[in-house]
């Protein structure tokens, strides 16, 4: 009896793929384990394995195929002396995404409040409009670039980190950084998170500008004596002596089915601490402005990435001065009647919410705080003074968090402009469950941030 | 003793100047305590004062220190002088860390002297960054990393040993084994109480020496030091010493005896190399009293300095949470 060979996911987050090459031929005999044929995804190249014996009867996807999606045939194995029919019609591989779309940043050019701010707050920053050449790529690119164009531009400037070097990072950031830059600059360390962030915090203290990658943040854990201890406290400690000009960057928040230890979001534990500056972007743009002046900034600085969003595409500036200032918030998209915060994925599903609210015709003002810390306060007050309401969408857990953050704003600041209480979408307040179903359950989903929208315009 | 020291009058009276200078800026530090003026946690360094002149020998003006919270010291041997000391210690804007830090945060930009590290084990990963961004930069420095018995049981000590010596980087690990970690016992602490001998886990050279005898510490530093910025990788050097005082101020001492204080007293640094000093005629009681008495002056100065101090305005309160810039 033939048996179908389909398009395996090599990865949880893994959607689609790249029948790369076929290792056998129609026709060849093979055996349980023999290689079939190599697929490449945008994180790594894989073989797939015969898993029954037979003779490859028939190739359904031809080699070269891009976006195949996951548990589409891909080839036919007969048993020995099986004939096998030929199919009514070859399944269509998946036609390439559209091209996304992409607001280009804008300068909100709102003032601060008054008093001298707390170091927390960000200052009014202007951001010029960016109107030179782009270039579409994915998020996992344009963090790439940003590092190399900083590395060239900075012999100061290194990488340290787990697999960072010979496997061209654990999810591909890194790739090609070692052969651009050799070993001594793009470091390989061992399983030691206390370790390598203590190492590269001492040597940013003695002059270097390290970036120090965590695998994710889950494994940053480890190491949070050194970043809060150490990173974030020496240079007030030593009243302004020492300095600390380093990037803890990777993975953060929750991934797909990788179960409570691996999907976590640390937006508000970094963005509790004084002395760390903390940013969490989502657009490809984003990544890229906001990790040079992370590389730039004096400070230590926890840039938040997150695993669903490296492969996402987005035009992004292909020019080595394009800087995102830290502390300036990003009107993603503009409405009137209900305000939406959100940060890093979580911006995209505020995005659909948008849209589905606009189908209700709920306005809704989307604002990508892309920072944490120093907040952007004055963005998201004058957004609420405009729409008298607002939800704060984070993946993390309710208690304390950003949300919680923000209702506090909104109280202080702007609450005789309120016309409904803060609604906050947050993650559960559970550990992050590994089924499919409780897994969904548990993570904010457009629809619950379209239902708060319209709890809190009461529509 | 070795010849490799040469010890020569003026060095000799040096080291033990040194000393001196750390226990009776240290005795005044305990004066000021009980009168409130300088409060929060004072970690006394009375009885270990051979260890941080002995290693301090051996560095240079370019090298880099790593200390812990009982870093009075290292502090005082690295040259850091004692009036921003004793302003640190009281609060006071004209203090080294503009009275941010306190007794166990001492920096000096000046000195490459990189805390005072209130973490056990904290200041480990530092010195080895310190160590590679030296080294990456082209400076041939060293760094010593002071660290206390206790902190060899936290994972940092063994993350720090494996990549200082996987990556040749040049850092000194000065263990100062004062045979408690707090009230813990070394033997009560350890599987493996040759603390020495941990070393060659990493395939780093380990010594012991005695962490009394000031002139012992300085030659195993500077043999140490020597092969390191030769390029021979880091070193560990156990230097056996031992803590007269409590751990900090609030101390009941229900670990040890009194008879195992004093008979270890008995051996301390500045008592035995003194009267090692005068017995063989390399210095008189007259000249350790003028270093005394020099010494007490320098004190009652850094007081006075202290004492006359400015308190940081509360506009200042939230400088240097961030910084604009690196500085210069």
């Amino acid at each position: 009896m033939s048996s179908e060979v389909l398009m395996p996911a090599l990865s949880p987050t893994m959607t689609e793929g790249k029948i790369a090459r076929w290792v056998k031929s129609e026709g060849d005999s093979v055996r349980a384990g023999d290689v079939l044929a190599e697929i490449e995804t945008d994180k790594a190249t894989m073989e797939v394995e015969a898993v029954d014996e037979g003779i490859l009867a028939r190739i359904v996807i031809p080699e070269g195929t891009d976006h195949v999606a996951v548990n589409t045939p891909i080839a036919v194995i007969a048993a020995n002396g099986e004939e096998v029919p030929e199919p009514a019609a070859r399944p269509a591989a998946k036609p390439p995404p559209p091209e996304p779309r992409r607001e280009p940043p804008r300068d909100t050019g709102r003032a601060g409040n008054g008093a001298a701010p707390p170091a927390s707050v960000a200052l009014p920053i202007s951001e010029p409009e960016y109107a030179g050449k782009t270039v579409t790529q994915t998020v996992r690119e344009a963090l790439r670039d940003a590092i190399a164009e900083e590395m060239r531009r900075d012999a100061d400037v290194l990488l340290i980190g787990e697999e960072v070097a010979e496997y061209q990072g654990a999810y591909k950031v890194s790739q090609g950084l070692l052969q651009e830059f050799g070993a001594r600059r793009v470091i390989d360390t061992p399983i030691t998170e206390h370790g390598f962030a203590g190492l590269g915090i001492g040597a940013a203290m003695a002059g270097l500008k390290p970036i120090v990658e965590f695998m994710t943040f889950n494994f940053a854990m480890q190491a949070m004596d050194q970043l809060i201890n150490s990173a974030a406290k020496t240079r007030y400690m030593s009243g302004g002596q020492m300095s600390c000009p380093i990037v803890f960057r990777g993975p953060n928040g929750i991934a797909a089915r990788v179960a409570a230890q691996h999907s976590q979001c640390y937006a508000s534990w970094y963005a509790h601490v004084p002395g760390l500056k903390v940013v969490a972007p989502y657009t490809g743009a984003d990544h890229k402005g906001l990790l040079k002046s992370a590389i730039r900034d004096p400070n230590p600085v926890v840039f938040l990435e997150h695993e669903l969003v490296y492969g996402e595409s987005f035009a992004v500036p292909d020019d080595p001065e394009f800087l995102v200032p830290i502390g300036k918030a990003r009107i993603a998209r503009a409405g009137d009647q209900v305000t939406i915060t959100a940060f890093s994925r979580m911006v995209k599903l505020a995005l659909e919410a948008a849209d589905e609210l606009a189908k209700a015709g709920i306005s809704a003002e989307i604002v990508d705080l892309r920072s944490l810390r120093p907040f952007d306060i004055a963005t998201v007050v004058a957004s609420v003074k405009k729409t008298n309401r607002i939800v704060s969408v984070e993946e993390g857990w309710p208690f304390a968090g950003i949300g919680a953050e923000i209702a506090a704003i909104v109280m202080e600041q702007c609450f005789d402009w309120l016309d409904a209480p803060l609604r906050r979408v947050s993650g559960k307040d559970v550990p992050l469950p590994y089924a499919a179903n409780l897994e969904r359950l548990a993570t904010p989903q457009v629809d619950d941030i379209v239902a708060a929208a319209r709890e809190v315009a009461y529509r | 003793m070795t010849a490799r020291v040469h010890l020569g009058h003026d060095h000799v009276r040096h080291l033990l100047r040194q000393m001196i200078r750390i226990r009776h800026f240290e005795s005044k530090c305990v004066e000021l305590y009980q009168a409130q003026k300088i409060l929060g946690f004072l970690h006394l360094y009375d009885g270990e004062e051979a260890v941080s002149v002995g290693v301090m020998e051996a560095l240079a003006a370019d090298d880099a220190v790593v200390a812990t919270y009982r870093e009075h010291g290292q502090a005082i041997a690295r040259g850091i002088g004692m009036d921003v000391l004793m302003a640190e210690m009281l609060g006071k804007q004209e203090g080294c860390c503009r009275g941010r830090g306190g007794s166990m945060h001492i920096f000096d930009r000046k000195t490459r002297f990189y805390g005072g590290n209130a973490i056990v084990g904290g200041g480990l990963p530092l010195a080895v960054g310190v160590a590679l961004g030296d080294k990456m930069q082209g400076r041939n420095a060293v760094t010593a990393c002071f660290f206390g018995d206790g902190a060899v049981d936290e994972g940092e000590f063994h993350e720090s040993m494996n990549l200082a010596s996987l990556w040749h980087l040049p850092v000194l690990f000065v263990c100062e084994n004062n045979l408690y970690a707090m009230g813990m016992a070394l033997e009560r602490a350890e599987a493996e109480p040759g603390l020495a001998r941990k070393a060659a886990g990493y395939r780093m050279t380990g010594t012991g020496v005695d962490g009394m005898d000031v002139v012992a510490v300085e030659n195993a530093a500077r043999s140490a030091v020597e092969q390191i910025r030769a390029g021979g990788g880091p070193q560990f050097l156990e230097c056996r010493t031992y803590r007269f005082r409590a751990h900090s101020m609030f101390d009941a001492q229900l670990y040890r005896t009194r008879d195992e204080v004093e008979t270890w007293r008995r051996k301390g640094p500045i008592a035995r190399f003194q009267s090692w000093l005068v017995q063989n005629g390399l210095i008189d009681a007259v000249e350790v009293h003028r270093i005394e008495t020099e010494a007490d002056a320098e004190i009652d100065r850094a007081v006075d300095f202290a004492e006359a101090g400015t308190l940081e305005p509360v506009e200042e309160l939230e400088r240097f949470v961030t910084m604009e810039a690196v500085p210069a």
